[in-house]
């Protein structure tokens, strides 16, 4: 392990003493300029007055989901932009927008201009159900949805078709689902003050929708939502919320769950809370939303007049098996039920999208790495790929706030050459001051990273 | 967001377009793409009336300990935030959504019990946000919260040490 640090550190080492300036720039590239990569940014611009930050984004905006998953009810969520453009205006960082990992400039290429290259890209794909159906009009990934009403450039051809049906079920119980649920459901003069994209608000304002199930395949005790979210779409105006009590039944694992788990126990006192609420004075046109627990997408129903647009769902009921200490597994129980609808949104979790010449754990769906340090495959004789490094969705897997890249940018920037340090020697060098140098080096090197 | 930097020297409509590349360093070159300054995105606005120097603005003394377990003695004006408090003594409290109660990142620990209990609960909403703070305890408070008041003259608040198992959605390790 040191011996591979060493190896490491000697070619950076080596690639920064080469040169006749004094105190080279280490030049850093960020691909990615969501919060993962702002973050990432930010802390190697502090870790090191040698740092020369490149963001690189796709899109000619910056932000990433703050941008574009962020809620646009949700303004104070966006407030960290502040903070992000303040990184941007650094003297020692550059953005640069419209530039395209894999089209634009290839991973080899950035790695041969940059001393150390970061991966913050996220992960712009989604997970699949694998059922029957899946291809079906009317199935849309809840990531599409949500980058359509948020004005994506990726998104605004959607057109989702809101009119002709009444009914959409939501499969998944996370802030995503809940997100996407509330926008269908808020009553549209709330969300015109809002920076809702305008074609979304448009298409929201003749929508017929009424009916809204959220479908999760365990009980309300594993539900993956937060309490704000939850709190907030439970108080949606003239709102009726209906969850079965029955559902509200707690197994022996379950509260061993709940006791030593904060979020999910305030969910579980939220959720049980509706369930037993008088319902309210049902009005005229009122929309509903429905909690569905224990229930797995079996596949999807064909419409029988509209042919290739979906109608239904079949869900097999579940019940939960325990699988390991405070973990739980949904299994198939053979007796199903179906659910009529006219548009299904699937939010079950994003995936992240390989490059080339990145190494990638298609099990995961992340970039195979070490604390950040990406690996050169996920066999257990993987080695480190010298100067490149993942951060965010792309290293951890498509789940956590805007907050959890925090601590995930300093892990990756902790872990990267910015912790070694070296005092930059500022010779020109031959293949034996090379040697003597790195002789010097790594005895050096030896000390500091033990 | 990003702007690029127009140059509007010449009355001729061509020139007007030119992007202006006339920096003299090769940094200032990209900047034409890049975010200009601009003032409306600087951070927190400072409650503190005590610029102008002639009244006595009273103060209490509040103790920031950091995760290397070093230690800063501030005074802090009754009325101001312990996030406001932090950002004016650059100590590095984060305060993503800038008070906003839309984030978790200025927890605080209160490091002792006296004064944790002195403290007024939390709201929902606090506590909505503390679910998902990294490294939460029995005594942690969103700092934009607390709100320096007489009787917590002397509180010391520890920043939390960012945990290697920050496990994602703000997992608990203690039971709470």
């Amino acid at each position: 392990m040191l011996k591979r640090r060493i190896f490491q550190s000697r070619r950076w080492l080596c690639r920064s003493f080469s040169s006749i300036i004094h105190s080279e720039p280490v030049r850093v590239c960020v691909v990615g300029s969501g919060p993962a990569g702002c973050y990432t940014a930010e802390k190697m611009l502090k870790a090191s007055q040698q740092a020369q930050v490149d963001i690189i984004d796709r899109l000619p905006t910056p932000f990433g989901l703050v941008r574009s998953g962020v809620a646009p009810d949700h303004p104070e969520t966006k407030i960290v932009v502040n903070q992000f453009s303040r990184v941007a205006q650094h003297e020692r960082c550059s953005f640069f927008g419209n530039v395209t990992l894999g089209s634009n400039v290839s991973l080899a290429e950035l790695r041969k201009l940059y001393h150390v290259v970061v991966l913050a890209y996220g992960a712009e794909s989604d997970r699949s159900l694998g059922i029957p159906g899946e291809n079906l009009k009317g199935i849309l990934s809840a990531r599409e949805f949500v980058w359509w009403y948020n004005g994506h450039p990726d998104g605004r051809n959607l057109d989702p078709d809101l009119k002709s049906i009444d009914t959409a079920v939501i499969l998944g119980q996370g802030n995503v689902a809940l997100d996407v649920a509330r926008i269908l459901l808020r009553p549209t003069t709330e969300l015109a003050t809002t920076d809702i994209a305008s074609h979304a608000l448009s298409t929201l304002e003749e929508s017929s929708i009424r009916v809204v199930y959220l479908v999760g395949r365990r009980g309300p005790a594993q539900a993956a939502c937060t309490a704000k979210e939850l709190r907030e779409v439970l108080g949606i105006k003239n709102l009726d919320v209906s969850i079965q009590e029955s559902d509200l039944h707690l197994t022996p694992t379950d509260e061993e769950e709940l006791k030593s788990n904060r979020i999910h126990r305030r969910i579980f006192e939220l959720l049980s809370k509706a369930a037993t609420s008088r319902p309210i004075h049902a009005g005229l046109n009122q929309r509903q939303l429905r909690f569905v627990f224990f229930r797995k997408p079996d596949s999807f129903q064909e419409s029988k007049d509209s042919t290739g647009h979906v109608s239904g769902v079949l869900f097999e009921k579940t019940v939960l098996k325990g699988v390991g200490p405070g973990k739980q597994i949904a299994v198939g129980t053979g007796e199903f039920e179906d659910l009529k609808c006219g548009m299904v949104l699937k939010s079950i979790g994003y995936k992240s999208v390989p490059v080339d010449g990145l190494p990638f754990d298609h099990k995961k769906g992340i970039v195979p790495n070490d604390k950040g340090r990406v690996l050169s495959d996920t066999s257990d004789t993987a080695v480190l790929e010298e100067g490149l490094y993942v951060c965010g969705w792309l290293k951890r897997g498509p789940t956590g706030i805007v907050a959890t890249n925090l601590y995930c940018a300093e892990e990756t920037v902790c872990i990267s050459p910015f912790s070694i340090h070296i005092i930059p020697i500022t010779v020109k060098l031959t293949e034996v001051a090379n040697h003597t140098v790195f002789m010097f080096a790594s005895e050096f090197l030896k000390l500091s990273l033990s | 967001m990003c702007r690029a930097g127009y140059s509007r020297t010449t009355p001729n409509h061509y020139d007007c377009l030119q992007p202006s590349f006339q920096q003299s360093s090769l940094f200032n070159l990209y900047k034409g793409a890049m975010f200009k300054k601009h003032n409306f995105l600087s951070t927190t606005t400072s409650n503190n009336t005590a610029e102008d120097g002639s009244e006595e603005i009273e103060t209490i003394s509040v103790t920031f300990v950091d995760k290397d377990g070093e230690e800063k003695l501030i005074k802090v004006p009754i009325g101001m935030s312990m996030l406001e408090a932090a950002h004016e003594n650059d100590i590095e409290l984060e305060g993503a959504c800038e008070g906003s109660l839309a984030c978790s990142t200025c927890h605080v620990i209160v490091m002792d019990v006296e004064y944790y209990n002195k403290l007024e609960d939390p709201t929902d909403e606090e506590n909505d946000m503390l679910d998902l703070a990294f490294g939460l305890c029995e005594t942690s408070r969103l700092g934009c919260q607390v709100i320096a008041t007489r009787e917590l003259d002397g509180v010391r608040l520890a920043l939390p040490a960012a945990t290697r198992n920050f496990a994602v959605d703000g997992y608990v390790p203690k039971p709470h």
